[in-house]
């Protein structure tokens, strides 16, 4: 890289980390001031970790992001290899339209939308008071559905489709022979849209805002109805925790995507492969 | 045998078909619906004709959204040439690094920028220190843009580095080749080949840009409303959920037509190379 594009790499990373410095040198803060130092101190992690409203958020965001990720993959994974094999006509056609739905329009008109059935249908049923953690959990599920499809077609249309024949001339029922040749050929995919459904729950405030009711509080709620009021720097360690552990994942994956390429490297030169 | 296996694989899509239908189709029913009736469930266009006070509003979330989306561009250019030039290895941290803000909670994003951007913030501290006076910064429509760009910036760097990064570098050589200067090859065949790439970076910028209601209360500090803005308020604060939806409506009428105009200019390229 020339010394011109380095300079401007870094600007722009300067640009892209600014906050997050702030707020993880104020979560250090002795006072509860965000704009001024004021020394050194970690009282805001211990005001952290006693706040029980904040520890029971994110129970909550990790309970729903493992629960809606599962169900995500089940019912997409179904799906996709459904609708592989499907031949193309309007049905096809229709249900892959109806998929990008949720990708393509705004977040904050996917979460009104939803809001607006579970009211219509809660004012038929129960009177009011239906927004829970039902009603979240359905649009969690919604809006993670598209990107466990859109991760696992792609490997099954690499999968070669003699790979079930095959299975099933030796023996297997169809259904075993799922499990036994296709299964395995597209778990990469499958894992790739659960990691991202898991994650897109658990970043989610706008879908949920307009979901949710104040019994089931995520944590980009709670930080929501936080930040209305003076945020203390409470509020920031957390950040700077989650930052830290996101961190620590990001280094182990890439270390270890980075050490099986220079071992295909390594192998290539020798002549293995 | 075929007729069995057929059967199962449309047995297979049916649960999915099912909750598409009762959460992404019917949803959509709802929003329509709402916006055409009254509080009684009587039909009306009230909420269409009272959609008129808000013509500052949509204009300004367009402008700022268009504004928004033309500064990331921008920014994500270059940089996104840059991390495409250099080695794997380096590549792989830089995309990291790019992605490493996203996972932080955007609400808590927005609030720091909000601290640093304000009187007693960061910034006008060191400008105060050094003698050049506080200047305000937040609750200016630029504060407001510039959450925005911040938010938004990685959604155009990934999508143009992922085109940059597969384009041959023997094309690029072969129009050295023939005699073209940087600026020639630039515009003539690295911009046309990356169209793909600037389309999809445009739509996950412009989307969330027009639509979003956090940063613009926070940075804007109330006296720039956009849209989103609007809708929010009429489902959390003043429930009139037949408003709100109209304004739903309206505004996803008015993205598809902007995208249909972002389009226009990005597949005209394309097939020019084509």
């Amino acid at each position: 890289m020339s010394r011109l594009s380095k300079f401007y790499t870094f600007l722009v990373f300067l640009f892209l980390y600014a906050p997050i410095v702030v707020m993880i040198v104020f979560s250090f803060n002795a006072s509860d001031s965000t704009g001024l130092l004021e020394g050194f101190s970690v009282k805001w992690y211990r005001v952290l970790m006693g706040d029980r409203a904040i520890m029971q958020a994110l129970y909550n965001t990790l309970i729903l992001a493992v629960a809606s990720s599962v169900a995500a993959t089940v019912i997409g994974t179904l799906a996709a290899v459904g609708l592989d094999k499907w031949k193309k006509n309007w049905v096809r056609t229709g249900v892959m339209t109806v998929t990008n739905i949720p990708m393509m329009n705004p977040e904050i008109v996917t979460g009104v939308s939803m809001m607006l059935l579970f009211v219509f249908m809660g004012r038929l049923v129960a009177g009011s008071g239906t927004l829970g953690f039902g009603t979240i959990l359905i649009a969690h599920v919604t809006f993670n559905l598209p990107y466990v499809i859109l991760s696992v077609l792609p490997k099954l249309r690499q999968t070669d489709p003699h790979l079930t024949e095959a299975a099933q001339d030796l023996g297997c029922t169809p259904l075993k022979a799922f499990f036994k040749a296709v299964l395995p050929s597209i778990s990469t995919g499958i894992l790739t849209g659960m990691l991202m459904a898991f994650t897109l729950s658990l970043d989610d405030f706008i879908i949920s805002y307009f979901t949710t009711g104040p019994g089931f509080q995520t944590l980009p709620i709670a930080i929501f109805s936080m930040t209305k009021k003076r945020v203390k720097p409470d509020m920031y360690a957390l950040s700077t925790l989650i930052f830290f552990s996101i961190l620590v994942l990001l280094v182990l994956i890439n270390i270890s995507q980075a050490r099986g390429e220079n071992k295909r490297a390594r192998q290539y030169k020798k002549g293995e492969v | 045998m075929k007729k069995r296996s057929a059967l199962a694989h449309k047995m297979a899509v049916s649960p999915y078909m099912l909750w598409s239908a009762l959460f992404i189709v019917a949803p959509m029913f709802f929003v329509v619906y709402y916006s055409f009736t009254s509080a009684d469930g009587g039909f009306t266009l009230g909420n269409m004709t009272q959609l008129g006070k808000y013509t500052d509003t949509f204009l300004r979330s367009i402008w700022f959204g268009f504004l928004a989306t033309f500064l990331c561009l921008l920014i994500a250019y270059p940089l996104a040439y840059a991390i495409a030039k250099s080695s794997a290895n380096v590549q792989r941290t830089m995309v990291a690094l790019v992605m490493l803000p996203m996972w932080m909670n955007f609400l808590i994003r927005t609030y720091s920028w909000m601290t640093i951007l304000q009187n007693t913030g960061v910034i006008n501290n060191i400008l105060d220190a050094l003698g050049f006076g506080r200047v305000k910064m937040l609750n200016t429509p630029g504060a407001v843009i510039l959450g925005m760009v911040y938010n938004f910036l990685p959604f155009m760097i990934l999508p143009l580095y992922s085109v940059l990064a597969k384009l041959d570098p023997s094309v690029v050589e072969a129009a050295q080749d023939l005699g073209g200067n940087s600026l020639t090859v630039l515009s003539k065949v690295i911009l046309p080949l990356s169209m793909p790439g600037i389309a999809s970076g445009l739509t996950m910028v412009f989307v969330p840009s027009v639509s979003t209601f956090y940063i613009s209360q926070k940075l804007g500090g109330g006296s720039f409303d956009l849209i989103g803005d609007v809708i929010e308020r009429q489902f959390q604060q003043s429930y009139n959920y037949n408003l709100g939806a109209a304004i739903s409506l309206v505004l996803m009428v008015l993205i598809l037509l902007c995208m249909a105009f972002l389009n226009r200019f990005t597949s005209g390229e394309e097939e020019m190379v084509v």
